[in-house]
């Protein structure tokens, strides 16, 4: 029971960190109908960002301490993820309005190739860490009630609560805001939107950098515990199923879908894994998501189409 | 002036319904053909043969058969890779399995395999439309690329999946030169793309491009979705099975399954978006320009750095390609967001016209 409850609390937390890359495509597809495979190279790129800002800052600056270091390199970072959505609007998107969703994602995973390059010849290619001071030690939950307790990287649950943060923000961000207002005008009808006066390229300009923010977040996250190298942009090929499952449209799905994709994961390599001789989490989300999307084809949360002639 | 079809008249429906209904298209073909079959091989030496044109072929039989399910019934498809993979190494498992078994007849055979998983990871699109049936594509690339990977059988116990063919034999002849395998290639190559060609045009084809264009409306005039879109996927899964196992056998010559993976799906999704959605023509146009472009790029980036006096790390080449390569697929989808075969139809639209103004 103990290793039970250790294997899903396991999930939960990585599930968290999928959620954090899967609410990056959801804003995206949200505001602009675009399915944004740049995801996971938008989170490589500003993990890249901050490690080497991170060590360059106190060199440029003589700035000491590790706390001031992060947060310029933070800042840094932040505003690169701003020009870089800037330029994603101004020179691909804004020249592509209109076209068909797969020429749209053909363009975005041109920009993943783009940014995959760019970010490495900018930053280096080697492997990178980033130390922003979140506890390593494992602790023990539990103890009184199972034997041994429960085993839980301290690590992971400030990643989780932080993602929780993260997504609380969001929500009150499109909620409350009236730029939030604006961006859930334009996810709702583009041209009803425009007809009132939203800007949508400014709309979009604001999105592709919340979806930047979100990326940097799940960057320094999975950076500082995997270390920033190429293989993180993989993480996004983790979240995509996670995106599917809970509905292309929705929020609050891209995170239960994450918790229930990270607890699934983990139970299936442990119970069944070893039957079908193990690294099934590699595939398990996505058949998981198969089959759902058999019984749900919008997923979970997502809006239901209806066709019409 | 010399592209007119005036005073081509057709007398009988034979003519009307030939492939090329134009005197000048019909020669520039035979000229072509005549090109690949003899021209090639006689000037392209071996290097050639081995990095461009070989892989050109076979990359060009994969992208028109994903075409074939993307670009004419719609279905969005990122598990191409695994169609490919599936292919492969059916075909491998037929070859050292079976005794006697005649090359030819297993990779047709290792289709048929992609065929069949191909259809089974097919039946979602059935209830899921778009980018979640991308999505759900994607189940099959990583299942298979798992499945090769782990289950030992496939690979013949062989460690970390990597497999290979020794000797090819085709028609009891050895395929064994560059020029060989190249024909063995040109051949497949043609007689699917013949097939592909007189599909689409047949009823079949148009009930795809019906599904493509609005599945209820297509259905409200009773056309059966399960029977269209099924057969696309079997189509489809079964030219780029073959294309999956002529890149094993005669490409690559041993393989492992990461030859199949993920990268390989969008590489061919690349090529049929940059090429031209539903056609076959923007197939070749597509294969052509990626298997192209990484080698200029490669051969040209140090060349370039030398001149300014840099010499360019390797590592800075493959970034840069990297690069370019995704700029240049931006730049080309806003130029033209149909494909090169829109830019070649328009240019035999002005050729016609030449050297008039309209």
């Amino acid at each position: 029971m103990g290793f039970f409850l250790e294997t899903v609390i396991g999930g939960l937390m990585s599930g968290m960190l999928y959620s954090l890359v899967a609410l990056g495509f959801v804003l995206i597809f949200k505001a602009s109908g675009v399915f944004n495979f740049a995801q996971g190279a938008m989170v490589l790129f500003a993990a890249l960002a901050m490690a080497r800002f991170a060590e360059w800052v106190p060199l440029w600056t003589g700035l000491q301490g590790k706390l001031a270091a992060n947060l310029v390199a933070f800042v840094l970072a932040m505003a690169l993820m701003v020009v870089v959505a800037w330029l994603v609007e101004r020179l691909v998107l804004g020249k592509l309005v209109n076209q068909e969703g797969v020429t749209l994602l053909m363009a975005t995973l041109g920009i993943a190739y783009f940014l995959d390059g760019f970010g490495q010849t900018l930053f280096g290619s080697d492997i990178y860490r980033i130390d922003v001071g979140l506890p390593k030690e494992p602790m023990f939950l539990l103890e009184s009630v199972f034997e041994g307790g429960v085993l839980v990287g301290k690590e992971d649950l400030y990643a989780a609560g932080i993602a929780a943060a993260l997504v609380a923000a969001l929500s009150a961000f499109f909620q409350f805001t009236a730029t939030g207002r604006a961006l859930r005008a334009v996810a709702d009808d583009h041209q009803a939107a425009q007809s009132i006066g939203i800007p949508l390229n400014r709309i979009w300009v604001v999105v592709w950098s919340v979806a930047g923010f979100a990326a940097l977040v799940a960057g320094i996250i999975w950076g500082s515990k995997l270390g920033v190298q190429f293989s993180l942009s993989l993480v996004a090929l983790k979240a995509l199923p996670v995106v599917i499952l809970g509905g292309l449209t929705s929020v609050p799905g891209a995170i239960i879908g994450g918790l229930i994709i990270g607890v699934g994961e983990k139970l299936s390599e442990v119970f069944i894994g070893p039957l079908l001789g193990g690294g099934i989490e590699i595939w398990f989300g996505y058949v998981l998501v198969l089959f759902v999307l058999l019984i749900r084809p919008q997923g979970l949360f997502g809006e239901r189409h209806i066709d019409r002639v | 002036m010399f592209y007119r079809e005036n005073g081509q008249f057709k007398t009988s429906y034979a003519a009307d319904l030939q492939i090329f209904p134009i005197l000048q298209d019909r020669i520039g073909i035979a000229l072509l053909l005549a090109m690949a079959v003899v021209g090639v091989p006689l000037l392209a030496d071996e290097y050639l043969l081995r990095a461009i044109f070989i892989p050109f072929l076979i990359l060009s039989l994969a992208a028109l058969g994903l075409n074939i399910l993307v670009g004419y019934c719609g279905q969005i498809s990122l598990g191409a890779g695994a169609s490919m993979a599936v292919g492969a190494y059916a075909a491998y498992n037929l070859m050292i399995r079976v005794d006697g078994m005649p090359m030819i007849v297993a990779i047709l055979l290792g289709g048929l395999f992609a065929t069949a998983v191909g259809v089974l990871f097919g039946i979602p699109s059935l209830r899921i439309k778009g980018l979640y049936l991308a999505v759900a594509t994607l189940a099959a690339q990583f299942f298979w690329d798992w499945a090769f990977l782990r289950i030992g059988w496939f690979t013949n116990y062989s460690p970390s999946g990597s497999v290979g063919i020794r000797e090819l034999f085709a028609f009891g002849l050895r395929v064994d030169t560059p020029v060989e395998r190249y024909w063995l290639c040109l051949g497949f190559l043609l007689v699917f793309a013949l097939m592909a060609k007189n599909l689409v045009r047949s009823h079949i084809g148009r009930e795809w491009m019906a599904i493509r264009d609005m599945d209820v409306a297509a259905a409200v005039i009773g056309i059966r979705p399960v029977y269209a879109k099924l057969t696309a996927f079997a189509v489809s899964s079964f030219i780029i099975g073959v294309a999956g196992a002529l890149w094993g056998f005669v490409h690559l010559g041993s393989w492992e399954p990461a030859a199949f993976s993920i990268d390989r799906s969008f590489q061919l999704l690349f090529m049929i978006i940059i090429g031209g959605l539903g056609s076959i023509m923007g197939s070749f146009f597509g294969a052509a320009f990626i298997v192209v472009t990484p080698i200029v790029l490669n051969q040209a980036l140090p060349a370039l750095g030398a001149l300014v006096g840099l010499t360019i790390s390797t590592a800075a080449v493959s970034h840069t390609e990297f690069m370019l390569f995704g700029a240049l697929i931006v730049y080309f989808l806003i130029v033209e967001p149909h494909g090169l075969a829109r830019l070649w139809s328009i240019g035999k639209e002005k050729l016609r016209l030449w050297p008039f103004a309209h």
